[in-house]
């Protein structure tokens, strides 16, 4: 049977071997937490508490500021030490909340636990959702809430759940969906009725045998059905996953809803379930630490906050000086110049490359092989993208759909003269974007 | 904290192995067939001609750099490829001087003039055999026949020594064995002529994903039905002249072909039709060098009426 998959795309190599079958590890809770207010898409949270006071885990430190926003809590007991700007991964220091460790840990007496998903209303369950502090935790972290009140007219008729974990090396949502598959259900049922969907579906790739057919097992006897799909990236990209579970097309420019459907990863399904489950909101998230810079690799879960540099000591520390550091997948992570850069609501992976597999950051002009142009899901000419983008010939760049972009770097993959498509790609979005905005 | 540097750069950090260094070196091993075959057939000379071409070539791109003032880019290979390809482009006859002057035309006018490579409208090997057949028409068509290629003439064979196959059926004389013609036992420039081993190094480009398999496609489909509606033999024109050369390793130039696959196949099918034009209506018996580039030519054009639909492209309505 041809597994189900979209069109064009890369084979990168996986690089999950090392950690695949490594069971989650819970790292000691750390010294300092570090809470960026703005660690999802939309406006930061605003905090609630101040420098001095004493907070439990799970209790809320900042409330959700407006519709596309989510509120933050506290990912461990003791004291608010600061709220002041500090180092974010996307490299600026921005406002956070640090609290100190009290060696004490207590749970907020503030949560409700053992929710019932038949005694909850479909409406209830969205203010859960928000209130839960729940974001997209593939990387994006869009308040989930939101994607959860389409516009009016919209029905949702599909959840999906994103297992694919297309990029390499990361295997975090992998045994997620092997250790912790009953939340993950629970959560997603909790999805489905909050969209009144008839049907839950979960992508896996095939990759992940063990997590396909413990979720079957999980999901047996409920309108959910989990999809094996082919191994190819990426996968995971929204718009890629819609098509290949569903055959729909979502169009140019529009958002999935669209097309009926909605999508969120698997882990923002398993903090739902476990949410609904215990009351905790979300504090923790699992990552995988990982690459040939690191030779005691592992998947653990983290408080949110946890420095990376507390992570990677717990894993051993560096096999020699580090080429790059990646906080998140290969394809998409940003590269970290320094330690102090929290865990976050969307931190997948910390990636740890050696000086050997650094390559020179010599590019050559574009030769026109096609190559970008051959593996490009959303069908754009990445190679005339990135003359137009160095060129500064933003008027021909939007023509040519530079804004359809996803930024998955599939074209920069696969580029012989290493011309870096999707730096010039995303330098010449944000220009255009910023001449929107003040036209 | 960190104590020692590392490198921040932008996403993605991963590359594939293929760089344009290794697809020019790929397509020299695939040419080292049709090198055999000119030996072979023309003898240790050939070695000779391809030599002073490709020294040409790598010598006048140093120092046109130079003289530019612009970095040194002979590690990428590309100017040996141009070197030997037009070698294999010119008769096995011809003085020295020849591919060497047509080496230097070809990189310094045909390619670091319009900026170096990636740049240049027009193929540089095609474009320096366009100004050698201009400039020396008569050293550039003096061909001979392999030792022991005329059986299939007969009595006639000693008045057929200056003229390909190709100018052959221009003049009525037709008979040459398939087998013959395929091998490549006949008169022409020294790489060109055997089919097989051209075939052999395309193979080889296909299977390492080199070329794109929509150009010689279309292009040799273009060539046999124009051949069947002209009345004439689709097989002959196949295997003669220039025609599987350039099907395989010019018109699969990347720089100078449309990057889009619908455009691709226009530029095969475009070639094609031009191919025959000229080898029925032309004033030369071979028309591959010239069609090829004329389409370069409309490869600009091609790219922009070829623009895929993008995913979730909606035609917009009314």
């Amino acid at each position: 049977m041809r597994l189900r998959t979209f069109k064009k795309g890369i084979h990168p190599p996986g690089n999950k071997e090392r950690t695949a079958s490594l069971p989650i590890e819970v790292l000691p809770l750390p010294q300092q937490v570090v809470l960026p207010l703005g660690q999802h898409l939309g406006a930061p949270s605003e905090p609630v508490v101040s420098v001095g006071v004493q907070v439990l885990t799970g209790q809320k430190i900042a409330e959700a500021k407006g519709m596309v926003s989510v509120p933050l809590h506290a990912s461990i007991s003791g004291r608010v030490v600061a709220i002041e700007p500090r180092p974010h991964a996307c490299g600026q220091l921005t406002p956070a909340i640090v609290i100190e460790n009290d060696g004490n840990e207590r749970i907020s007496s503030e949560l409700v636990s053992n929710h019932n998903l038949d005694e909850l209303s479909a409406e209830q369950i969205k203010d859960l959702i928000k209130q839960a502090g729940l974001v997209g935790m593939g990387g994006a972290a869009f308040p989930t809430h939101v994607k959860y009140s389409p516009p009016p007219g919209k029905q949702i008729e599909y959840v999906i759940l994103n297992g694919a974990e297309c990029e390499p090396y990361l295997t975090c949502d992998h045994r997620l969906m092997v250790e912790r598959s009953s939340d993950l259900i629970l959560g997603l049922l909790a999805f489905m009725k909050a969209a009144k969907a008839q049907k839950g579906f979960i992508g896996v790739e095939v990759n992940k045998p063990d997590a396909i057919a413990n979720l079957k097992q999980a999901a047996a006897g409920l309108p959910i059905e989990v999809l094996p799909l082919q191994v190819k990236y990426p996968q995971g990209e929204e718009k890629m996953l819609i098509y290949a579970a569903t055959g729909r097309v979502v169009p140019v420019g529009a958002l999935p809803i669209e097309t009926g459907v909605v999508v969120n990863n698997v882990a923002t399904a398993a903090a739902l379930g476990e949410y609904l489950r215990t009351g905790l909101p979300l504090v923790s998230r699992i990552i995988t630490v990982t690459g040939q810079g690191i030779p005691n690799p592992k998947n653990v879960e983290v408080r949110l906050g946890t420095l990376i540099e507390d992570v990677i000591n717990y894993c051993g520390g560096f096999k020699e000086p580090p080429g790059r550091i990646i906080l998140g997948g290969p394809m998409t992570g940003p590269a970290q110049y320094r330690l102090d850069i929290p865990v976050m609501k969307g931190t997948s992976g910390i990636l740890v490359q050696t000086r050997a597999e650094v390559e020179k950051p010599d590019h050559a002009p574009c030769i026109r092989c096609g190559r970008c142009v051959d593996v490009c899901p959303y069908n754009l000419l990445p190679n005339y993208l990135g003359d137009y983008a160095e060129h500064d010939k933003l008027g021909e760049a939007e023509k040519y759909g530079i804004l359809d972009c996803r930024e998955c770097g599939s074209c920069t993959y696969i580029c012989p003269s290493r011309r870096p498509l999707i730096q010039l790609i995303k330098n010449a979005k944000s220009k255009i974007m910023a001449s929107r905005k003040k036209g | 904290m960190l104590e020692t540097e590392v490198v921040v750069s932008a996403p993605p950090h991963i590359r594939q192995g293929l760089s344009t260094e290794r697809i020019m070196w790929l397509v020299v091993i695939s040419l080292i067939p049709a090198v055999l075959s000119g030996v072979i057939f023309f003898g240790w000379y050939v070695l000779a001609i391809i030599f002073s071409s490709v020294l040409s070539a790598i010598l006048t791109e140093v120092i046109v750099l130079k003289m530019m003032k612009r970095p040194l880019t002979i590690k990428d290979g590309s100017a040996v490829v141009t070197g030997l390809l037009l070698a294999l482009i010119i008769p096995p006859t011809v003085p020295l001087r020849i591919p060497m002057i047509g080496a230097a035309f070809a990189i310094a006018l045909g390619k670091q003039i319009f900026g170096g490579l990636g740049y240049n409208p027009f193929n540089p090997a095609l474009i320096g055999r366009a100004f050698l057949l201009a400039s020396w028409p008569s050293l550039m068509t003096k061909w001979v026949w392999p030792v022991n290629s005329l059986a299939w003439a007969g009595k006639n064979a000693d008045a057929l020594t200056g003229a390909t196959a190709l100018g052959l059926l221009r003049e009525g004389t037709t008979g040459i064995p398939y087998l013959q013609l395929f091998l490549g036992n006949i008169s022409g420039s020294l790489g060109e002529t055997s089919a097989l081993a051209l075939l052999l190094g395309a193979l080889f480009l296909v299977v390492y994903k080199i070329i794109d398999w929509r150009i010689p496609v279309s292009y040799l489909g273009t060539v046999m039905i124009m051949a069947l509606v002209m009345g004439q033999d689709p097989i002959f024109h196949l295997l003669t002249g220039g025609l599987m050369l350039g099907a395989f390793f010019m018109a699969t130039d990347y720089v100078t072909t449309p990057v889009t696959p619908k455009g691709r196949l226009f530029f095969g099918i475009g070639c094609g039709l031009l191919t025959m034009l000229i080898r029925r209506y032309g004033g030369f018996p071979e028309g591959v060098c010239y069609s090829i580039l004329l389409m370069n030519l409309a490869t600009p054009l091609l790219d922009r009426w070829t623009v895929p639909k993008r995913f979730g492209e909606v035609k917009a309505v009314g």
